[in-house]
Order: C-alpha cells, then structure tokens, then sequence
C-alpha cells in the first residue's frame, strides 16, 4: 500500500472540513476524487501535503509505511509526495531552472544521491522537455511569471516529471482551462504514468477523466467518501450530477 | 513647481500575524557575526573628544601641509556651529561627539604619509591586521585581479596593484598619500562636491577625516581592472571618517568597490565618510558599495551608526555615474549616493537593495538633480524589512528649468518579511521643466505564504526558499555589481536572513 489514510479528521480556521475520511491507494493506481464546491477536496489535498494551515485533530496519514504525522511539507515532498496546484504561484526574478535544480537536488540529496550539477541538470531537464513535448525556454523563464494558465499548469506537470514522485496530487489542475490545454496537461500526466507512480486527481469535472482513465473514483462530500467506483462511476456523475448521491447520503 | 510627492507608510501593520510566528522564528535563530572578531595589536589612539587642539593633532600625525590643517580648522567651526539632524526616520540619542576618539592606528603604520615616501615602497604591515584582512578574504598582497586599498580605523594599511595602475598614469592611493603627493588635485577637488557645510556629518568629517581612498583615472583611459577598498573599524568608541575622492577625466572609465565591517562592540560606533566624485565629459564611473558594518546586538545596541555623504558630479557631457549599493549592515543607516547631472547628455543611476532586520534602522535613497540637457536618471531601490526593523526610501528627483527633456525612471520595491517591521517610501519630485518624463513605480509585497508553501511542496526548505525569494526580488540590482560582489551580497543576505546579521 502505498497510501492509507484511516478515520482522517481536519480542520482550518477552528472549523472541520475533513470528517472521517477512508483511503487506500496501491503502487501505479489512479484515482479520482469528484464532489461538489466546499466539499473538503482542496482540503485534502493540502492536509495530505502537510500544509500547516491545516490541522490533523484525528486519523492517520501513512505513506509508503511511514506515519506522516509529524512531518514537514518539505520531508514529505522529499518521501515523493508532490502536488499539482490548483493556482501555480508566481516567484518573480528566481529562474525555473534555478528553483528546480535547487528542489532536485534537495531530493536527492533525502535519497542518498549526489547532486546533479548545472550540466548534469540541463540534460536531464532537456530529456523531461522532450518527454512532455514543451518549450525549451521553459527553464530560462522566473517561475511562473507571465506565464499563461495553461503555462502554469503545464509547468507544474513538468516540475513532477522533474521530481519523479511515487504519488501526485493534481488540485484541480484542469480549473481554468480550455480544451487543448486539458488535453496537453494530461498528455504530461500520461507519460509519466508508471506501475511506480500513482496520482489523486482531484476534480470537478469528468473532462479530465476523459483524457485520465482513472482506476477509481471517488465522491468526496461533506468531508467523507460517500462513494466509491470505477471509471463509469464518473460518467454516471456527468450525466446525473452529485444530487442523487447526496440525497442517498442524507437518507441513510 | 513641485509636481507630486507621494508617501507611502506602512507602519507596523500586522494582519497575518499567524502565519509569520514561523518566520520570525526563523529570523531570530541565533545570530553570528563572521566578521565580528577584535584585532589586538599596538594601537596609538588620542584621547576621546573633539577641539581644536585634536584637528591639529590628526593633522600634523599626517605631517599635513598648512592648506589641509587650515581646512580641517575651519571646517571644525562650520562644525560646532551645526546641529545634529534628527529628521531621518530613525531613532537614537543625540551622540556625545566627545565620548568617541577621532584617532586610532595600529603603531607601524602610524607614520602614514612618511613611510610612503621611502623608496622602500610598501610600509610594512602589522601581522596582526595582515592576519585580520587575511580572514575577511581581503587580498592585501596583490595576489587577486582586483586592486585594494585597506583602511584600519583612521589609516590605510596597505594598497595593491600601484605599480601597475600607475603605468596607465592611473593615481590609486591612500587620501593621506594623496595630500602629500598630489596637493594639487586634491586642493582642485576637495570639497567641490559636497561643500563642508552641506550637512553635519559632512562638516564633522571634514574636520577630522582619517583616511580613504584617492582615484584618478587621466584622459582616455578605461581602468583595466576593479579598484576596491575595504574599511575596518576595530577600536572601540572610535570613528571612522573616511574622505574620498575619484575623479574620472575625459573619456575614461572605472569601475571602484567598496566593503566594510567591523569588530563586535557594545557601544554605537561611529562612521561618517564623505565621498565625492567628478565625472568629466564622456567619462563613465560605476561605484559599488557592499555594507556590512556590525549592526549591534539584539536591540542593534553596540552597532555602528553609518552617516554617509556620497555624491557625485556629472560634469561633462555625455558622462555617466552609476550608484550600486547592498546595504545589509549598521545599526541606523543614514546615506543617500546622489548624482548632479550637470553635463548635457548625463546619466545618473541608483540602484540599491536595503535589508533591515531586528532593529536595525535604515534612512537610504538618492537625489538626482537634472541640471543639463536631456539628462536621464534610473532610481531601482529595493527594500527588505525584516524583524522590528524599520527601512526607509527617501529620494529627491529635482528637475531644474535648464534642464530641457529631462527623463527619470524610479522604480521602488519594498517587502515585509514578518509582521513587526516596517517599510516607508517618501519620494519627492520637483520639476521646473515642463518638458521633463518622469515615470514612479511602487509596489509592497510581503513574502507569501503561498509562496513558501510552493517552495516547501517541491522539497526547498523555509529558510532556503526565503533566501531565494528575496535573491529573486533583489535581481534587478545584484545584476549591475561587479561579480565576486554580487556573490557576496547574495551571500549576506542569505546571512542576514539567517537572523545572523549582515
């Protein structure tokens, strides 16, 4: 199991979001979580990551075996836990190949490996840019400024394919754009889908979900699983909307 | 006509006090000075106080000739008819000029202006502050690409790469050096930039300057390599006043830097210097400036107060001075590098980066007064508060009637880091000619949660991200440093922001 979460309660603001929340996630599994605005999706998201606005009042996180309780954003981050934002954030004057040779080698350095240096990184940067078929002025440019929405999206995917992370967390990253940028984004996430890695796709939509066959989805309400499906639980939500589901939910 | 003068103040203002416990946490870590030891070494230093009697005991220590005691004396009056000004937005006691001692040198240097004169050459060195000059990494010994002249308390030391300057007819010496073998120049020069009686500290200094730096770059010639100086302060309850002059003839260049730091102390030490500058037609004058003065404990108690005139003249044509400063050290910071833009065609440029932390109190800006034609002025100034500090811009850009298509670009940029300190911008703007572009931009930031939280989520640590969140904010102005100072100012920031001071 590569990700377990049991009983999960949070909060922010002094107010729960998160209300006892139940999931598994083996090796190389892609799963979808759907619901409603102000359900608790983003919260997740963020509590899973570590973000310290949000607090754990109950339930446990474990990752690859480890609780993740105590740990920093950073040392999550370094364990291979990444997340695609929802809203990319803008650092101006800071190189995206400085930020990204800096976060590289904070990894590696976690996993006992030798720092890659400017060349070393420029090739392995070339080979991701190739992969994921973007522009190579991508690197040259300061993070995220001046960069479109799609841009910022594509970025981030490209950021994970830097990072090689075992589990990615996309917040919604299909918000905000239009059909071609969807469909580049989850181009990126599709080549880098391995029997290694595996993705929460957190998301309004079953747009995405098109391009992303997910294993599972999940629909996340009131900050519970209310349920759970394969990938025609999606379609089933397209046509039918949360309301069925919710009122289901009420009732029993 | 007074165009706009528009204040910006945002004092104190705290309305995300949670999410910066961390950072303030951050910044108050353990605080380590690197450049904080004490040099022991025999010292000749005069009785504390300021009189007559001490002007003419500094000046005849120099074996100065007549002309140079007559403008110590009188610039003494000037002096003592003066009052401290208190209209920075700084706060301290009014000083006890006579509490501090305005003479201190270590013994086999002491004999300053005679020794230089030996064929001999070099005087020697005290090993001890050849051994403090060695751990600041100042190369003393002429074996760097660049030239170096080191002050120590009131004498200069040791200054490179003469021999080789001087092939190119370039003069790089010591002020004190300069009195006895240049009168001439420094007699046409002295005090035509900044007048003695153009402020308090600018008197004060003129009355008691230690030492400094002379540079002359004649006609045609582009300087080959960087000059540099770099001043020590290491006697307790000592001033530093260092005078100097650089005059770039027609056409020629030079790019000069200078670096600073002091010893750890628990009493405010002073450091008022003048500076001046001459930039004859089509000559062009880049002046770095990497301040790392101690900026005193916790309460900044201890730390040296830096009172600074720096001003340069554009006087011919088509010439250029280029202001380039990243003040990190000091306990209050009172210096504003300005350009008289007085040949057509001239060009004066500011850029500087400003970080306060704990208490640290910074007054800093520049005045660019557009007197000749189609005269042009860049302003970038970038301002980082930090802790309970405070960190003031405060520029004039003045536009005079003669001063046809007259343009000025000011760009400042202030960011809180924290939520107890605070950062000021009062920009004043004159014009009298109506032809004149002037162009203001503004912004405050803080460094964004979100934004360290970005960092944080790619695996950067919080100190790490901070340090390359405000690198990427001062970019704009560490590009215009020479090099190896623009490693070393990103250096001291990263210091700084340690909570280890800068």
């Amino acid at each position: 199991m590569l990700l377990k979460v049991e009983n999960l309660h949070a909060e922010i603001d002094d107010k729960e979001i998160i209300k006892g929340l139940n999931l598994e996630i083996k090796p190389g599994e892609i799963h979808a979580i759907m619901g409603p605005n102000g359900a608790g999706k983003s919260t997740l998201a963020n509590v899973l990551v570590g973000r310290d606005e949000y607090e754990v009042t109950d339930g446990s996180i474990e990752f690859d075996g480890e609780d993740l309780d105590e740990l920093d954003p950073e040392e999550r981050a370094h364990k291979g836990m990444f997340l695609a934002f929802q809203y990319p954030v803008e650092i101006p004057g800071v190189s995206n190949k400085f930020f990204m040779q800096t976060a590289v080698n904070a990894v590696r350095n976690e996993r006992g490996q030798p720092e890659l240096d400017m060349f070393e990184f420029d090739e392995f940067a070339k080979e991701k840019i190739e992969l994921l078929d973007m522009r190579s002025d991508l690197l040259d440019r300061s993070v995220n400024v001046g960069f479109s929405g799609g841009e910022k999206k594509r970025n981030d995917i490209f950021q994970m394919a830097l990072l090689e992370p075992k589990l990615c967390i996309m917040d919604e990253t299909d918000s905000g754009l239009d059909i071609d940028a969807l469909k580049l984004v989850a181009n990126g996430v599709n080549s880098l889908r391995s029997p290694d890695r595996s993705f929460i796709v957190v998301t309004h939509y079953q747009r995405l979900l098109d391009y992303i066959k997910p294993d599972y989805v999940h629909v996340l309400y009131d900050g519970k699983i209310v349920k759970s499906g394969g990938f025609e639980l999606g379609q089933q939500l397209e046509e039918q909307g949360y309301d069925e589901i919710i009122r289901h939910y009420h009732n029993g | 006509m007074v165009e706009a003068a528009k204040i910006t103040d945002l004092t104190h203002d705290a309305p995300f006090e949670s999410q910066y416990e961390e950072i303030d946490e951050l910044l108050s870590k353990k605080q380590f000075y690197k450049e904080g030891f004490i040099t022991n070494t025999n010292v000749e230093t005069f009785a504390k106080g300021i009189n007559e009697d001490v002007v003419r005991a500094i000046s005849e220590k120099k074996n100065e000739p007549q002309w140079m005691l007559d403008f110590r004396l009188k610039a003494l009056k000037v002096w003592q008819s003066m009052e401290e000004p208190h209209w920075a937005k700084a706060e301290y006691e009014p000083l006890d000029y006579q509490d501090y001692s305005y003479y201190s040198a270590p013994e086999c240097g002491s004999c300053a202006g005679e020794c230089n004169t030996d064929e001999a050459g070099e005087p020697e060195i005290d090993p001890e502050v050849a051994k403090a000059f060695a751990e600041l990494g100042v190369p003393i010994e002429g074996n760097s690409e660049v030239a170096v002249d080191a002050i120590f308390d009131s004498i200069s030391v040791s200054t490179t790469k003469r021999e080789e300057l001087a092939k190119l007819g370039i003069i790089f010496c010591s002020f004190s050096e300069a009195v006895q073998d240049y009168p001439d120049l420094v007699q046409k020069y002295i005090a035509t930039v900044v007048p003695v009686g153009d402020n308090y500290f600018a008197a004060l200094n003129s009355a008691v300057a230690s030492d400094g730096t002379f540079v002359y770059v004649p006609e045609g010639v582009h300087c080959p390599i960087e000059l540099s100086t770099y001043f020590r302060i290491n006697e307790a309850k000592t001033g530093q006043f260092e005078r100097t002059i650089l005059i770039a003839e027609k056409g020629s260049y030079v790019s000069y830097l200078e670096g600073c730091s002091a010893p750890v102390r628990d009493t405010y030490q002073l450091h008022a210097a003048v500076v001046e500058v001459i930039v004859h037609e089509d000559a062009e004058v880049k002046y770095s400036t990497v301040q790392n003065w101690y900026p005193g404990d916790e309460d900044c108690h201890g730390g040296i107060l830096n009172f600074v005139t720096k001003r340069g003249i554009c006087e011919g044509d088509n010439s250029k001075l280029s202001w380039t400063q990243a003040e990190t050290g000091s306990a209050i910071t009172w210096k504003y590098p300005s350009c008289i833009l007085k040949g057509d065609n001239s060009i004066g440029e500011f850029y500087s980066v400003a970080l306060t932390n704990r208490h640290q109190q910074a007054d800093t800006g520049t005045k660019m007064i557009h007197i000749g034609k189609n005269t042009k002025s860049t302003i970038i100034s970038k301002g980082l508060s930090a802790g309970f500090s405070d960190n003031t811009y405060r520029g004039l850009v003045k536009i005079l009637p003669s001063a046809e298509g007259a343009r000025n670009f000011t760009q400042c940029d202030s960011m809180l880091i924290g939520d107890k300190c605070g950062a000021h911008t009062f920009p004043y703007i004159e014009v009298g000619n109506s032809s004149a572009q002037m162009e203001h931009e503004a912004t405050t930031s803080r460094i964004g949660e979100d934004q360290l939280f970005y960092c944080q989520q790619r695996g950067i640590s919080e100190q790490d991200a901070i340090s390359m969140i405000v690198n990427g904010f001062c970019k704009d102005v560490f590009s215009e440093l020479p090099l190896e100072f623009a490693q070393e100012a990103e250096e001291l920031l990263a210091i700084s922001l340690e909570g280890s001071v800068g």
